[in-house]
């Protein structure tokens, strides 16, 4: 079901993945990998896990209270759920960003977008700057904010926002990027912005993004996988998936008669 | 009964909230009123000079207040100086640290620290804290920190320090039961996005709980402060009540609140009466600026967060 031929070099691999919020299972036995520099999309009804099934892949799940997970995560062939990595050193390799805008309400623009530099211990003024610099180009919110880089990270639009945390999210030079439906909170031409960012930072990165907008997923995907109740019933080519889907359920759920 | 037509109900009910409402308006002002009234002799006697002189001698009807401001100030800002780190770390631990289930009887047990009554307080710190500071703490902190003033002197077990202790312990459920619903407040999604950022979870707490609560935190603090300046019978039982202003945190003092309950059934002559009065209306006038401080605090921070 998963294994499809990828010309790409593999970087992100779940193997036999689940995830458990107390007794309930909500991802079950995924297996799949990803490609360097492509833009997996993941699809599917609400609730069928395929946010939590992306929380687990930078070890964010287990901190909710009660949660668990078994499997393996294999980042360039390491277990990321080995005992003895460190899950600092696996948050800083696989970066976030959320479904609801979060930039830290006590900073500025800059300090936003330059903490995780922060906390790796880099404070040279000129690295910082440059690197806001080019993280804020990359997520296309330089020419907005560049001359007030001093407000508030809140003061800006919902839109803005969202671009601000991957810019922050970029500082770190993550490989890999994992977006938790990063325009659903988002009007239509904010969310075109990020979608064209994201075509930008695929030279770079490589992004796993969960949305709930097929179109989206179609436009934007490489590869897609088709989630239902915490299984992954398809993974493909977007191409494939989109045109000729092998499983009857995944094409049900895009010419919509489910979901 | 007379079903009343809805515009008329709507009126009652507003004359009504409003009535109540300047009620307690009007109480405050009428206590004030009756404070300043009483004062009133002492005011005209003492004049402002009161504030900054510093004898205290009823029989010779000598009045200066100033060694119990010294004892109020100084017991109350120890007390908030030990109690803030404790109370934040407490309420840290609550809100960060425990599984919910436990953090619920953890934080009710430590708030009902505050349900005790003050004279239990006053009996803990005669019969346990008094003996372990003049057997223990006092020895421990003259032979490392005695060459600084303030640990200079002989302890008798009594004095600022001892009161002040017993203050920061009354005050920590107060700071540290804000501290916890403030902390409380910080979404997941915050907290997610410091983790995601490969923070650990000391960095987490400082940027994404601590930072963006500093202005809940310095009101807890001016709350609690506002707790200790009005406390009196605990500290009446162990600050020495000697009107004194030592460098010594081991010397006995009074504070305003001790010195009036110890000296108001005693005090036979009008003006010692009235003097008491004129202290009651500057601790009430340092209670009221401390309460204006914490809500200036507040708004200057909330325009940054």
């Amino acid at each position: 079901m998963s294994n499809i031929e990828m010309k790409e070099k593999v970087i992100l691999e779940a193997k036999n993945l689940e995830a458990w919020f107390g007794d309930f299972q909500a991802v079950k036995g995924i297996n799949v990998s990803y490609g360097e520099k492509t833009i997996n999309a993941i699809i599917g009804p609400s609730g069928c896990g395929k946010s939590t099934y992306l929380r687990c892949l930078n070890r964010i799940h287990e901190e909710i209270e009660g949660t668990k997970v078994h499997g393996e995560v294999l980042l360039e062939g390491k277990n990321i759920y080995d005992k003895k990595i460190d899950v600092v050193d696996v948050r800083k390799r696989i970066g976030m960003v959320f479904q609801k805008p979060n930039p830290f309400p006590s900073m500025s623009i800059l300090d936003n977008v330059v903490i995780g530099l922060r906390l790796q211990g880099i404070t040279k003024r000129s690295t910082l700057m440059e690197t806001a610099e080019s993280c804020l180009k990359k997520a296309a919110l330089w020419e907005e904010v560049k001359d007030k880089l001093n407000s508030l990270g809140t003061s800006l639009s919902g839109g803005q926002q969202q671009r601000l945390c991957i810019a922050r999210a970029l500082a770190i030079n993550p490989p890999v990027l994992l977006m938790d439906e990063p325009t659903s909170a988002l009007d239509p031409i904010a969310t075109a912005k990020i979608e064209e960012l994201m075509n930008e930072i695929k030279r770079d990165y490589t992004v796993i993004i969960v949305t709930h907008n097929m179109q989206q997923a179609a436009r934007i995907s490489d590869y897609t996988s088709f989630f239902v109740y915490g299984k992954m019933i398809e993974h493909g080519l977007s191409s494939d998936i989109f045109t000729n889907p092998k499983e009857k359920q995944t094409e049900d759920y895009i010419s919509g008669r489910f979901g | 009964m007379v079903k009343l037509n809805s515009k008329t109900q709507d009126a009652l009910l507003f004359y009504a909230l409003r009535f109540i409402s300047l009620l307690v308006i009007g109480l405050l002002l009428f206590i004030i009123f009756i404070l300043f009234k009483a004062a009133w002799p002492a005011i005209i006697h003492n004049g402002l000079g009161f504030i900054i002189r510093t004898e205290w001698n009823p029989i010779e009807n000598q009045f200066g207040a100033l060694p119990f401001i010294f004892g109020t100030l100084v017991t109350s800002f120890l007390a908030v100086l030990i109690a803030t780190p404790v109370s934040i770390f407490v309420a840290l631990f609550i809100s960060e640290y425990l599984p919910t289930q436990f953090s619920r009887i953890i934080s009710t047990l430590v708030e009902m620290v505050a349900a005790i009554p003050s004279i239990v307080f006053g009996l803990w710190g005669i019969f346990f804290l008094s003996p372990l500071m003049k057997s223990t703490l006092a020895p421990f902190l003259k032979t490392y920190f005695g060459y600084l003033p303030i640990f200079s002197g002989p302890s008798f077990g009594i004095g600022i320090l001892t009161a002040s202790l017993v203050l920061s312990v009354m005050i920590v459920p107060t700071i540290s039961s804000i501290c916890r619903s403030i902390f409380e407040l910080v979404p997941q999604h915050q907290k997610e996005a410091s983790y995601a950022l490969g923070s650990t979870k000391f960095e987490m707490i400082k940027m994404a709980v601590i930072s963006p609560s500093l202005s809940g935190i310095s009101s807890a603090v001016v709350l609690g402060l506002g707790r200790a300046l009005g406390e009196t019978m605990a500290v009446t039982m162990l600050i020495g009540n000697s009107p004194l202003i030592s460098k010594s945190v081991f010397a006995p003092a009074a504070t305003m609140a001790s010195v009036m309950a110890n000296e108001y059934t005693d005090a036979n002559t009008p003006l010692h009466v009235a003097s008491l009065c004129y202290l009651a209306l500057l601790l009430f006038l340092i209670t009221f600026l401390s309460n204006l401080f914490a809500k200036t605090i507040v708004k200057n921070f909330s325009k940054i967060g």
